[in-house]
C-alpha cells in the first residue's frame, strides 16, 4: 500500500468538496445553518439563556385560612420557568391560549384549599380527603410545552402539599432545587447531542453521488487503469470521509457552542465524542456505497440514498426523541441511535466515557459500522470493480 | 519483426448475446505506431480494454512488454498510459492538479512530476490554462488534457482509444504531431480510430477488425496495394461492404 497513492486521493477527494458548490452545501453549509436554525429557535443564541413558558392562572379557589392556591401561584412563580398570568375568567384564558399568547392553561378548582386542608386533618387517611382536580390546557401546536409544562406543575402541587404538612410544625421552605435545575436547560441542549450524528449523515449521498459519478465519466475506469489497488482506493476514500466527518463535528460543535451548549465535560470527553463521530462515519461511507451499488446514474444515487439517510436521520438522532415508543425501538436497529445515546449520555446525563453504558453504545457502533462498511465494500466491489 | 511489445493471441470475449472479440491474434513491435481501425462495435475498445486488464477474455491471451495481462496485471499497469474514449478528467481541479494526481498515482517521484507536467501542457497548448479549473475548459482542451494524463508517467506501451473523436482540425494536428513525437522516442503506440485518414497519416503498420475479427493486417500502402484501391477508406467497403462510420 502506498501512501502517495493515499494522500493524492484523499486531497482530491477533500478538493472537490471544497470546489463543487452543492457538495460543500450538502456536507458544511446545510448542517451549520441547520444548527443555527434549530439554535435560534429553542435555545439561547450567544449564551444558556433561562427558556420561559407562559402560563395563564385562573382562580377559581374558594379559598380559606390556607390560601393554598395562592401558595401554588406563588410556587410556581418563584421557579422563574414560568411567567405566570392571572386570569379572571378561564374563557379569556383559553381564547389567549388559541392564539399563542400562553403555552398553557392553569384551572385551580374551587375546593382546592378544602382539599389540602383535608389532607392536612388526616395526611395518612386518603378516605377522608376532599379529592380536587386541577385542569391544565396545553398548547398543543408546542412540542416542549406538551412535555415541560406538566412535570413542573405536578411537582409545585406536591411541593405544595408537603410546604403546608411541614408548616404545622415549623417554619416552611420551598423546596424547587429540581425546578432550578430544568430551566437551565433549554430545548436546544437536549437535541444538541443529535446534531453531531445529523450533520454526518449527509455523507451517505456524498459518497453515493461520488462514486456514481466518476463511475459516469470514466474516472473510475481511468483510476482502475493506474497502478493503484483496491485497498489504496477503498482507504483513501474512508480517510477523506472520515476527514470530513471530523470537519463537520468541529463547525457544529462550534455552532451549537455559539448557541448556548456548554456541555460541562472534561477535554477528554469532548475529544471521545469526535471519535465517536468518525467511527459513525464508517457506516456512512458503507451505506453510500450500497447506495452506488444499486444507483445506475448520480442523480438515482441521490434519491435512493434517502432509503438509508432518512432511518438513521428518523430513528437515531435528536428526532427521535419525538417518536413513537415503537419507532424508538426500531431506532436500536440503526447506528446512529447509539451515537446520539452515548453523546447524551456524555454531554447531558454527565456520564464518563468510561462508563458501562457509553462504553457499550461504543461497541455496538464500532461492530455495526465496520459490518456495514465491509458489506458496502464487498457489495460494491462485486458489482462493479474498484 | 523485431520483439514484440504487445502480443495477441486467441483473444475472444463473448459478451451476453454478442461476440466482441473471435480469435484475435496479432503482435506490436517496439517503436511501433500501430493503428486498430474498424466501425464502431467493431472490437477496438475491448481489445484495449483487455491489454489494460479491465476486462477477462473469453479465452485467449495477451501479453504486454513479456508481462501476461491477466495474471501480472499490476505490472502492465505501471509500464501503460490510456487515452480512454471518453474525456476523462477531474472538472473540480485545474489542469496542473488532474496531472499531478495522476503523477502520484503512478508514485512518480516530485521534481521529475513538476518537470514532465509542465512539459507536457507546453506541449499540448495548455500550460496558459495549467492553473485553470478544468471545469472552465473547452472540448479540444478536456480532450488534449485527457491524453496528457495518459502521458504523465512516461509509459513505455499507449493505448490512445480515439484520441482525437470530437476535435477540432487545430487540436487534432497538435495531437497527431504529439503522438508522432512519442513514437519518436521510442515508444510503442497502438491507436484505434475510425478516422482513416488519420490512421494512414501516423500508423506504420494498421490491423482492421469487424465483428471481432481481424480481416486485413500490414502498412497503409500494403494495404492498399494488395486491396488494389485509392486509400484505406475503399478497402474497407471492399472488405466489408460497408463504411467505416455504419454500425456494424
Amino acid at each position: 500500500m502506498k501512501l502517495q497513492r493515499i494522500s493524492a486521493l484523499t486531497e482530491k477527494e477533500l478538493k472537490k468538496t471544497i470546489r463543487e458548490p452543492a457538495v460543500l452545501f450538502m456536507i458544511f453549509i446545510f448542517p451549520i445553518i441547520f444548527v443555527f436554525a434549530f439554535g435560534a429557535s429553542f435555545g439561547g443564541v450567544g449564551s444558556s439563556q433561562t427558556v420561559t413558558y407562559n402560563v395563564g392562572v385562573v382562580n377559581m379557589d374558594g379559598a380559606n385560612s390556607l390560601n393554598a392556591s395562592q401558595i401554588l401561584i406563588t410556587t410556581l412563580s418563584n421557579t422563574k420557568i414560568l411567567n405566570i398570568h392571572v386570569y379572571s375568567n378561564d374563557q379569556t384564558a383559553r381564547n389567549d391560549l388559541s392564539q399563542g399568547i400562553v403555552q398553557a392553561v392553569m384551572i385551580i378548582p374551587t375546593d382546592f384549599s378544602q382539599s389540602l386542608a383535608s389532607y392536612q386533618a388526616a395526611p395518612n387517611d386518603p378516605s377522608e380527603w376532599t379529592n380536587a382536580t386541577v385542569s391544565l390546557y396545553l398548547d398543543q401546536g408546542s412540542l416542549v410545552a406538551t412535555q415541560a409544562i406538566p412535570p413542573i406543575i405536578q411537582q409545585a402541587l406536591m411541593s405544595v402539599a408537603g410546604h403546608s404538612q411541614q408548616s404545622i410544625q415549623s417554619p416552611f421552605s420551598v423546596q424547587t432545587a429540581s425546578l432550578v435545575e430544568v430551566e437551565t436547560r433549554s430545548a436546544f441542549d437536549l437535541i444538541a447531542p443529535g446534531m453531531f450524528t445529523f450533520a454526518s449523515i449527509f455523507l451517505i449521498m456524498m459518497v453515493a453521488q461520488s462514486f456514481t459519478q466518476d463511475r459516469e465519466n470514466g474516472m473510475m475506469k481511468r483510476i482502475r487503469i493506474s497502478p493503484t489497488t483496491s485497498t489504496e482506493f477503498i482507504t483513501s476514500q474512508v480517510v477523506s470521509y472520515m476527514c470530513i466527518a471530523l470537519i463537520q463535528a468541529v463547525l457544529v460543535f462550534g455552532m451549537t457552542y455559539a448557541l448556548g451548549f456548554r456541555p460541562d465535560i472534561g477535554l477528554s470527553s469532548y475529544l471521545f465524542a469526535f471519535v465517536l463521530v468518525l467511527i459513525f462515519s464508517l457506516s456512512n461511507v458503507g451505506f453510500g456505497l450500497i447506495t452506488a451499488t444499486i444507483s445506475k446514474s448520480a442523480s438515482a444515487a441521490t434519491g435512493l440514498s434517502f432509503l438509508f439517510v432518512m432511518p438513521q436521520l428518523f430513528l437515531g438522532t435528536f428526532v427521535g426523541a419525538s417518536l413513537s415508543s415503537s419507532a424508538q425501538v426500531a431506532g436500536r436497529f440503526v447506528p446512529s441511535f447509539y451515537v446520539t445515546n452515548a453523546l447524551t449520555s456524555l454531554f447531558l446525563r454527565g456520564a464518563a466515557f468510561t462508563s458501562p453504558s457509553i462504553l457499550l453504545d461504543l461497541a455496538v457502533v464500532s461492530v455495526s459500522c465496520v459490518a456495514i462498511l465491509a458489506v458496502g465494500i464487498v457489495l460494491y466491489s462485486k458489482r462493479y470493480k474498484i | 519483426m523485431t520483439e514484440s511489445t504487445v502480443k495477441i493471441q486467441g483473444l475472444s470475449k463473448n459478451f451476453e448475446d454478442k461476440t466482441a472479440l473471435d480469435n484475435l491474434s496479432l503482435e506490436v513491435a517496439k517503436g511501433e505506431l500501430f493503428g486498430l481501425l474498424g466501425p464502431n462495435g467493431a472490437g477496438k475498445t475491448t481489445t484495449i480494454n483487455i491489454l489494460c486488464g479491465l476486462v477477462k477474455p473469453t479465452s485467449g491471451s495477451a501479453q504486454v512488454c513479456g508481462y501476461d495481462v491477466q495474471k501480472e496485471t499490476q505490472k502492465v499497469k505501471e509500464l501503460i498510459g490510456v487515452c480512454p474514449q471518453e474525456t476523462a478528467i477531474y472538472p473540480y481541479l485545474s489542469g496542473a492538479e488532474n496531472l499531478e494526481l495522476f503523477g502520484n498515482l503512478h508514485g512518480m517521484n516530485r521534481k521529475v512530476l513538476k518537470e514532465r507536467s509542465d512539459m507536457l501542457l507546453t506541449k499540448l497548448g495548455l500550460k496558459a490554462d495549467a492553473k485553470r479549473l478544468t471545469s472552465k475548459y473547452s472540448g479540444g482542451m478536456k480532450r488534449r488534457l485527457s491524453l496528457t494524463l495518459a502521458l504523465i508517467h512516461n509509459p513505455q506501451v499507449l493505448f490512445l482509444d480515439e484520441p482525437t473523436v470530437a476535435m477540432d482540425p487545430q487540436s487534432r494536428h497538435a495531437v497527431w504531431d504529439f503522438i508522432r513525437d512519442e513514437k519518436n522516442h521510442d515508444k510503442t503506440v497502438i491507436l484505434t480510430t475510425h478516422y482513416m485518414e488519420e490512421a494512414e497519416e501516423l500508423c506504420d503498420r494498421i490491423g482492421i477488425i469487424d465483428q471481432g475479427k481481424l480481416i486485413a493486417l500490414g502498412t497503409p500502402k500494403e494495404l492498399i496495394a494488395k486491396g488494389q484501391v485509392k486509400n484505406l477508406e475503399e478497402l474497407f467497403i471492399k472488405l466489408t461492404g460497408r463504411t467505416m462510420r455504419e454500425e456494424s
